[in-house]
């Protein structure tokens, strides 16, 4: 019986100032295989399926288990992340491509470190005033903890900036992840008390009211966070903030 | 003041930003290295929890038992001081994280909510889902983001460290270190820098870990002359999903929460696994450990899956497995406290957990052994050079409990920091003193490496080819079960792999972000460290923890209750033993079964 295989198209660009082109892999076939095993494969014998000697594609990888969000890539067209990509349930050929919203690097790597400056904008933390031993934190009811639990399980992999029609390069919105984190320190007992700052850093250009509610993030997410709703409740946020600061001067 | 103290920390898991929380909060400085952005690190796969004993179940527990079941899980191991003082400082611990902000699991009051875990008969572990160690990367991440925005913290995402500096009397007086994009090769000064570089899975090929737990800077410092204890104590984890990228793993909080690891009672029983009654499966842990049960810690669970599977031939018909089996815990409670480890299983097996039992088989999951560190400061041998987290071998002995790993990361970097910052502060000159031809000679050694790897265009041997064969031998002869004959074949592999590695075939010569380079790179100190485990492992004739020698099937305190330390002399791997602190807790046997 001749080995199943199956054809693997990549989008191949060695610098970013460097031109685009296409690679076709043919790959055996196996049981189970996701695409960083395909991406393995490549490196293992990396030759084109007419025979050319190429080079290992270039690509990030950590947890292949879809918690550290550094795989997130286009597999056919749809901005996913490549370790719970499994090859019996797509397309074939298969086509990879590197997010596009993002600074290219090389092959399917591309430069995210704008989401964590982001974050960093918009004081996403809880300001505890040391690491000292000061007893327990606050009270939490099950209830606050399943919200927070949902919404702190962002792994900022930027697929919901991937597919926003919003972020563009005329426009720098922040995009649903930004703006569900901050959601999340708001709700939090501690966080609260300091959502002033955060909301400040979501008005204004690039803040939440680029948001022009397509809702595609939410169907992208591969935490299922309720995006939506984070932005909605954000939005609400922002505008009493927004009355008040004017009332009240800042 | 003589002058401003210069940290630098390598790895940014829960050890490395605990350090650095901690140095910048004392004012000082930190330059923050890591492989990947940090809220990536390999911290974020925890699963579980982390352990403290709070004692709000009514149980009784104290931080005392804590240290006992530590001391005992590891087989009397341990340096008892340190692994005191962090169960001590462990329910303080709990109490600064919830500050942070970490979404533990909460109690109908609002106080946080504790499980069981291996190796103890407490509700001891403190947990965010079934995705704590993601929950508590994030909050320690989040307080060294606050620290960047206010310049105390610089990070240097995306670069690899390469070797340590060293001035001629052998103090170290900074890093080199690789950008992983322009490939340039760079020297950073500092007084003192703390090594929190994780996990050292990629030695074994598939294991539970992230794909950078190469151990390659322990390695790197090691060959400069770093001592490295009880390398031969790796952990093997009963319960994961076999895969050929990696293996995933299913917590033991799935047992935990009242999950069963059984077999049909009929060899090769074909039914499906929900298909088959109660009364015809054979919950061997259940009935070998009466008093633990299915939480007996993982070295034996990790055993007795594979007496079923290799020795019982009882494994699931077709392939070495066992089930592990939360079908019958309430739907409310698998959403609520399991649901992370469950969508993975569902993922990638394309099976629900929810109803059918889960296939499951050990795989290589940690490694109690690391860089030798003090008793007292988390200090190495080298002067200045510190180490925290997996990459050290302080706090676990033998066999690592569950959810003692967390624990010990967050106290562990907890002491570095200050310490390393203490050590700057006493330094006579610090390292702006240091001649630049020091720095000059490291940068120019690392260069000439690189160089000599892209410029070699004869190789005929593929790196992944090399690293494939490495992962393979040891997963067969170094972790489970060890018998001497086969390690010494494994020593002959080794050799024979890094023979061939000076053959390699780069396939990419490139100067940008050639992650090929990188790789083999750390694959050269793959090989090193694997002699150090496997050579360790070879030369212990007895049975402690996880290293289970059939033909040696004792403990042998007499002769080996004592620490391994591994050297490197100009090329030569050389083993020398120190006596472990064992003051605290009196030896006694170590069984899990009814009668313990
Ligand atoms: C699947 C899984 C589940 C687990 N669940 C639990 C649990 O529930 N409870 C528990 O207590 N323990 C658990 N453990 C163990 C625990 O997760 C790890 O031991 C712990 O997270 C290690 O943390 P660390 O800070 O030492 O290193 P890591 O989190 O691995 O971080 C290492 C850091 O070093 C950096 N680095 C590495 N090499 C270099 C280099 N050469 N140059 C620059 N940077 C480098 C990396 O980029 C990273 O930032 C689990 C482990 C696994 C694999
Ligand atoms: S919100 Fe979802 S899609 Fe967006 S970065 Fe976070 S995990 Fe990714
Ligand atoms: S490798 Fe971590 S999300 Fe895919």
């Amino acid at each position: 019986m001749p080995e199943k295989t199956f054809i693997v198209r990549i989008k191949r660009q060695q610098r970013p100032d460097e031109s685009v082109h296409w690679e076709e892999y043919e790959l055996r076939y196996r049981p189970y295989m996701n695409v960083i095993i395909c991406l393995r494969d490549i490196a293992e014998h990396p030759f084109t399926r007419d025979g050319k000697e190429s080079s290992p594609v270039t690509y990030d990888a950590n947890c292949l288990e879809e918690i550290c969000g550094a795989c997130a890539m286009l597999v056919n067209g749809q901005p996913r992340q490549a370790c719970t990509a499994l090859v019996d349930e797509l397309e074939k050929p298969i086509r990879l491509e590197p997010l596009t919203k993002f600074p290219l690097v090389r092959d399917l790597q591309v430069d995210r470190s704008s989401m964590f400056e982001n974050l960093k904008r918009t004081k996403c933390w809880i300001p505890i005033d040391g690491t000292y031993d000061i007893g327990p934190g606050p009270r939490m009811s099950p209830e606050t903890q399943e919200v927070g639990y949902t919404l702190s399980q962002c792994i900022s992999c930027g697929n919901c900036l991937e597919i926003c029609p919003k972020v563009n390069e005329n426009s720098h919105f922040v995009g649903a992840a930004i703006v569900s984190q901050v959601r999340l320190f708001n709700m939090h007992p501690t966080g609260k008390m300091h959502a002033g700052p955060r909301l400040d850093a979501l008005m204004g250009p690039g803040g939440i009211e680029d948001c022009d509610n397509a809702q595609n993030c939410v169907k992208v997410c591969p935490k299922g966070i309720p995006l939506t709703e984070s932005l909605a409740a954000v939005n609400g946020q922002v505008l009493r903030h927004a009355v008040k600061s004017f009332v009240f001067g800042k | 003041m003589k002058h401003q103290p210069k940290i630098i920390i390598v790895g940014g898991g829960l050890a490395g930003l605990m350090a650095t929380i901690r140095v910048a909060e004392s004012g000082v400085p930190v330059e923050l290295f890591s492989i990947v952005p940090v809220k990536r690190s390999h911290s974020v796969c925890a699963q579980g929890g982390i352990n403290a004993a709070k004692n709000l179940k009514g149980e009784g527990d104290s931080t005392w038992k804590h240290f006992d079941d530590t001391i005992y899980g590891g087989d009397f191991l341990a340096n008892q001081s340190l692994v005191k003082a962090m169960c001590e400082a462990a329910p303080a611990i709990i109490d600064l994280l919830d500050r942070m902000g970490v979404m533990f699991n909460r109690t109908p009051e609002g106080l946080l909510d504790f499980r069981r875990f291996g190796g103890t008969l407490f509700h001891r572990t403190a947990f965010a889902g079934a995705t704590t160690g993601q929950q508590l990367l994030y909050a320690l991440d989040e307080q060294v983001r606050r620290f960047e925005s206010e310049d105390k913290v610089k990070k240097f995402e995306g670069w690899t460290f390469l070797s340590a500096v060293l001035d001629d009397e052998g103090i170290c007086r900074g890093i080199c270190a690789m950008n992983l994009k322009t490939m340039e090769i760079r020297t950073f000064p500092c007084d003192a820098a703390i090594f929190c570089t994780g996990g050292v899975g990629a030695i074994f090929g598939r294991s539970t870990n992230s794909v950078v737990c190469t151990g390659s800077a322990q390695s790197a410092l090691f060959q400069q002359g770093a001592y490295y204890a009880n390398g031969e104590f790796i952990q093997v984890h009963p319960t994961a999903i076999p895969g050929e990228d990696k293996c995933r793993l299913m917590s033991e909080s799935a047992r935990g929460e009242g999950g069963r690891v059984w077999v049909p009672k009929a060899p090769q029983d074909p039914r499906r696994g929900k298909d088959i009654p109660e009364n015809e499966r054979f919950y061997f842990l259940e009935e070998w450990y009466p008093k633990y049960g299915n939480l007996v810690p993982r070295d034996v669970a990790t055993r007795a899956i594979h007496k079923v599977v290799y020795e019982m031939k009882m494994g699931l018909v077709g392939e070495p497995a066992v089930y592990l089996d939360v079908s019958h815990i309430p739907r409310e409670v698998l959403e609520r406290k399991l649901e992370g480890i469950l969508e993975i299983y569902e993922k990638f097996v394309g099976v629900d957990p929810h109803v059918e039992p889960m296939k499951v088989f050990p795989a290589m999951h940690y490694t109690m052994g690391g860089l030798w560190v003090d008793n007292e400061n988390q200090a190495t041998n080298i002067p200045g050079v510190y180490a925290a987290g997996e990459c050290e071998y302080q706090y676990h002995g033998a066999n690592r409990l569950g959810a003692n790993s967390l624990v010990s990361c967050i106290f562990g970097g907890g002491i570095a920091g200050p310490a390393a910052v203490r050590y700057a502060r006493s330094l006579a000159r610090g390292c702006e003193a240091t001649s630049p031809a020091v720095y000059e000679r490291e940068r120019v050694r690392q260069q000439d490496i690189s160089d000599a790897l892209l410029n070699q265009h004869t190789g005929t041997e593929n790196p992944l080819t090399i690293w494939r064969q490495l992962g393979d031998v040891m997963t067969e002869n170094v972790t489970v079960i060890r018998y001497n004959a086969k390690l010494q074949a494994t020593l002959v592999k080794i050799d024979e792999l890094a023979d061939r590695f000076t053959r390699i075939n780069l396939q990419d010569r490139t100067q940008w972000a050639n992650q090929t380079l990188n790789f083999v790179r750390e694959l050269g100190n793959m090989i090193v460290l694997a002699k150090v485990i496997t050579m360790g492992a070879l030369a212990r004739n007895e049975t402690r923890g996880a290293h289970y020698k059939p033909e040696f099937p004792n403990r042998d305190d007499a002769n080996f209750l004592k620490t391994t330390i591994a050297r490197y002399n100009g090329g030569d791997i050389q083993l020398a033993y120190e006596p472990v602190d064992t003051s605290l807790l009196p030896l006694r046997e170590r069984k899990y079964t009814a009668s313990a």
